[in-house]
């Protein structure tokens, strides 16, 4: 059996708890044992992301210490992830068990097309549902093909999300435009931040979304926000909740 | 110490670990039709393009053009084409080009991917001429068109001092919200002859 | 310093129309670099091929520029060299005046924006008329270029209707762009006739040829130096390549990138003067020296001033190209302008939410997100970040590295927020809060939860029942 170390985005565990259930329980279903090791805190993004990475250095050496012994990590967070693979090379090059942590460390849905293969899911989701690209898993894990590049389509959200029945992906006019998060972005441009999402919102909205998912909470987080305050009808689920059978 | 030597010690002083220069000869883009692929394009940007039989043909298609039939001042330097009432060679200061209604130019070779057509300033006294005229025609053998530009950087060579361009349609803006206008300052069409026979 | 930008971009965001007008028509330019893109397989190629002969020309540039000069001069070109913006200037002024120049047509060149040539020639006494229809339209109404290929892309025609009217005496109102541009091109066309001297930009300059390509779709660069004898050709020294033979990469990538055209209507070859004129070639450094000592951002000196970046960037397309207070915005502009001044120019790095989108559309891959993170990290080592990031970002290091500390803070916010007034959280304090509701807190968190499961299933599924998703769900 194969088991995972658990990463729980920082922000996921005090605010999403749901999405981290909705995690465990898929890979659980999946066949996977899950171990969460609770010293775990945050990766070090939004210090990293301000460019105090000396304030990051000390959450990557401890990542590092966690996680190091597990065969897999997996984390429900493309950005997580990405900081992990493309970005604590700064702080970790040449510790002992730091390249294998980058190999081993995956995206929640990266995780179930290339290594668990999964191609069944089951359940039933019968609702239309607009796919949010979150930036950093689309075009720093490579999670799918943006349209920037010229290259074949492919997206391992997508792919997944086909598996579930009634599952109706609605087309978007701006497939991968960024939702405006941006970790501080979202309050140190707030304005901008602001109209980016709420014309996500709208894309979706003109698509016919009724469930607005992606593979990281942040970008929810900031996504919902909007549509709450608007008062909107569009749900807001992150896709473990998705794939593990969340029925509304 | 001269700007040039403080410039070049600037960059010279933090030496650089060498970059190899990449291979230019991959399988770039081929057209199974040259000359469909060449119209096309220079259709798309607001170009005509014509293929005449040979070079006696051209000057009837250059009259079904009302621009062409109501031009007072003509320059042709294409050997035997056009009633050109202007000798370029003759002219000594450019500005009196101010007038110039139409030009006949030869264009050396075009260009299938971009609708462009390459032609110099060899024989042409006053290279103005291809960009004050109101109208352009440029004349040019239809088997010499490249799918691409590297083909065409292959047929150039730059030893000389002189003047060359690739020109692909007529002048044109869209600086006013994005509004494409036709005939910015240049030339407001394009007209370009392929010939089939070389007579 | 944070500030600046996002100040700028809320003022050019508060006018939601326009903003969505502007962010509207600079997709539409995206879209259609998408489509050129696709219509080539061998696209990423391309993009590869040029990067590479970047690279490689970067990394022997001192060579390639004497190489650049003798072949140059052999061909009867002058060359002149500018360590910065101040020498370029003084440069151009001295051929102009000793060619008794009064009168000067100028085609687009950032790098002349970039030395704030035209206040200084008119200083002098030299008429400057930019002949780019989007320069002309924002020279007439006394503004700076807000994109380095559309610089007009702000203004809706209405606007150039009126700046036409007050200047070119166009009708009262008018504002169909045909009209305004045939205005324009009568207008221009006198300022071409009465030049004493044209000045042009470099797109690229070729080392093994001493000749440069200068790219336009109005042809104003070429009326602009086939009819006066003086031609001034002012460039940047990264915009030289090695061979001809490279211009064939770059000139398949350039139009493509900036408008999806598939190429310029003109692409003009100059080598050396013209017979009976001069032509002078203007080198500049002005701070590319030192770029290039960086390993971090050598690479911006790849950048062919293509724009691509900036109309796909989704923070420029809603914020406007003046709001980054810079010659160059954008993407590429936020990485070149804290070089030159980091203390200035500190926030535009940080007006970005670190997308990716324009690495991805970059012609010449210049990794340019990632740029503009190892800016913020220049920035914040070197003391420009303002005290109150600084600290917030001490304490969250603090907090998020202990895990007591972390996990009282996260129960103590999660048992305080849900019982707090909306005025108390829903203030201008709170800039979250201006337009997006908090999340719901929820009463335990992941951690707790999972403890909890755990030790009621003896480890065994934390749940076995799909509604409990809806169940686990706060409620709002």
């Amino acid at each position: 059996m194969l088991r995972v170390g658990l990463f729980i985005p920082c922000y996921v565990d005090q605010l999403f708890p749901q999405v981290g259930m909705a995690t465990v329980r898929l890979l659980e279903r999946l066949g996977v044992e899950v171990d969460f090791p609770e010293a775990q805190t945050c990766c070090g993004q939004p210090m990293a992301n301000t460019g105090c990475t000396d304030e990051a250095r000390p959450l990557a050496v401890k990542f590092l210490q966690i996680f190091k012994d597990y065969e897999y990590v997996v984390c429900p967070s493309g950005s997580c992830a990405a900081m992990v693979r493309h970005h604590y090379a700064e702080y970790l090059a040449g510790q002992p068990g730091f390249e294998e942590l980058r190999g081993k460390t995956y995206e929640l849905c990266e995780f179930l097309t290339d290594v668990l293969k999964v191609d069944k899911l089951p359940g039933r989701f019968p609702y239309r549902v607009g796919l949010h690209q979150s930036c950093h898993g689309l075009r720093e894990l490579r999670l799918g093909s943006s349209s920037e590049i010229v290259g074949p389509a492919f997206g391992k959200a997508r792919q997944l999300l086909e598996l579930i029945d009634g599952v109706e992906l609605v087309p978007l006019e701006r497939p991968d435009e960024c939702c405006g998060f941006g970790g501080t972005f979202a309050v140190n441009e707030a304005a901008i931040s602001a109209m980016m999402g709420q014309d996500r919102v709208r894309d979706h909205e003109q698509a016919g979304a009724e469930v607005l998912t992606a593979n990281d909470m942040s970008c929810l987080m900031h996504l919902d926000g909007l549509i709450r305050r608007e008062g909107k009808p569009i749900r807001v689920l992150h896709i473990a909740e998705i794939l593990a059978g969340a029925e509304t | 110490m001269t700007s040039k030597v403080a410039i070049l010690a600037a960059i010279r002083k933090h030496p650089l670990p060498p970059r190899p220069l990449p291979e230019l000869n991959q399988a770039w883009i081929e057209y199974h039709d040259r000359p469909r692929q060449f119209a096309e394009m220079l259709e798309s940007v607001g170009g005509h393009c014509r293929f005449v039989e040979n070079r006696a043909a051209i000057d009837a298609a250059l009259d079904e053009a009302p621009a062409y039939r109501e031009a007072k001042k003509i320059v042709s330097l294409a050997e035997g084409i056009g009633r050109g009432n202007v000798d370029l060679n003759e002219i000594a200061d450019p500005h009196d080009l101010e007038d110039l209604d139409f030009a006949i130019l030869p264009g050396c070779f075009a260009v299938a991917e971009n609708g462009a057509v390459w032609m110099t300033d060899m024989g042409v006294k006053h290279r103005a001429v291809a960009f004050i005229a109101q109208h352009l025609a440029l004349v040019l053998p239809a088997n010499e068109i490249v799918d691409n530009m590297h083909q065409a950087y292959q047929r150039l060579e730059f030893e000389q001092s002189g003047f060359g361009v690739f020109i692909s349609g007529p002048s044109k803006t869209a600086d006013i919200e994005q509004s494409l206008v036709i005939g910015a300052h240049g030339p407001r069409s394009l007209t370009v002859f392929c010939v089939q026979s070389p007579h | 310093m944070s500030a600046d930008h996002a100040a700028a971009a809320a003022a050019f965001v508060a006018d939601e129309p326009r903003t969505h007008w502007h962010d509207g028509a600079l997709w539409f330019v995206r879209a259609k670099r998408d489509k050129a893109a696709q219509s080539l397989p061998e696209w990423e190629l391309l993009r590869e091929t040029a990067s590479q002969i970047k690279g490689h020309t970067i990394s022997q540039l001192a060579d390639y520029l004497e190489q650049f000069e003798r072949n140059a001069v052999r061909l009867g070109a002058q060359v002149h060299w500018a360590r910065n913006a101040a020498e370029h200037n003084e440069i151009v002024l001295g051929i102009l005046e000793r060619h008794g120049v009064k009168r000067l047509v100028k085609s687009k060149s950032m790098l002349t924006e970039e030395c704030h040539l035209n206040p200084f020639l008119e200083q002098h006494g030299i008429a400057v008329v930019d002949t780019d229809l989007g320069e002309r339209i924002v020279q007439l109404a006394g503004e700076a270029p807000s994109h380095i290929v559309l610089p007009a892309i702000h203004k809706k025609k209405e606007d150039v209707g009126e700046i036409f009217h007050r200047h070119l005496h166009t009708a009262a109102g008018a504002s169909d762009p045909k009209y305004l541009a045939e205005a324009a091109r009568q207008h221009l066309r006198e300022k071409f006739m009465e030049a004493d001297a044209g000045l042009t930009g470099v797109n690229f300059a070729i080392a093994e040829t001493g000749g440069f390509v200068v790219c336009t779709n109005e042809g104003n660069a070429d009326l602009g130096v086939s009819l006066p004898k003086l031609h001034v050709a002012s460039m940047g020294i990264e915009k030289l390549i090695p061979r001809a033979a490279d211009l064939g990469v770059f000139l398949r990538l350039l139009a493509r990138s900036a408008t999806g055209q598939p190429i310029t209507t003109y692409s003009s070859h100059f080598h050396g003067p013209r017979p009976g004129g001069e032509l002078h070639i203007v080198l500049v450094d002005n701070g590319r020296s030192e770029i290039l000592a960086s390993d971090e951002f050598r690479r911006s000196l790849n950048c062919i001033r293509c724009g691509a970046c900036m109309n796909t960037c989704p923070v420029y397309r809603r914020s406007g190209g003046h709001s980054y207070g810079t010659t160059v915005p954008g993407p590429i502009g936020s990485i070149l302008a804290p070089a030159r001044d980091a203390a200035a120019h500190g926030s535009l790095p940080f007006a970005c939410s670190l997308c990716g989108s324009c690495t991805d559309v970059c012609p010449v891959k210049i990794d340019l997100h990632h740029q503009l993170l190892a800016w913020r990290k220049e920035i914040a080592h070197r003391g420009l970040l303002p005290r109150s990031k600084r600290w917030s970002m001490k304490l969250a290091s603090l907090v998020l590295g202990n895990s007591r500390l972390y996990t009282l803070a996260g129960k103590l916010a999660r048992a305080i927020v849900p019982r707090l007034p909306r005025f108390m959280i829903y203030n201008r304090l709170n800039a979250w809060g201006q337009k997006r509701e908090l999340p719901v807190f929820p009463q335990q968190s992941f951690r707790e939860l999972y403890r909890l499961s755990r030790e009621q299933g003896n480890g065994e599924q934390v749940a076995t029942d799909f509604t409990d998703a809806a169940d686990e769900r706060p409620k709002a």
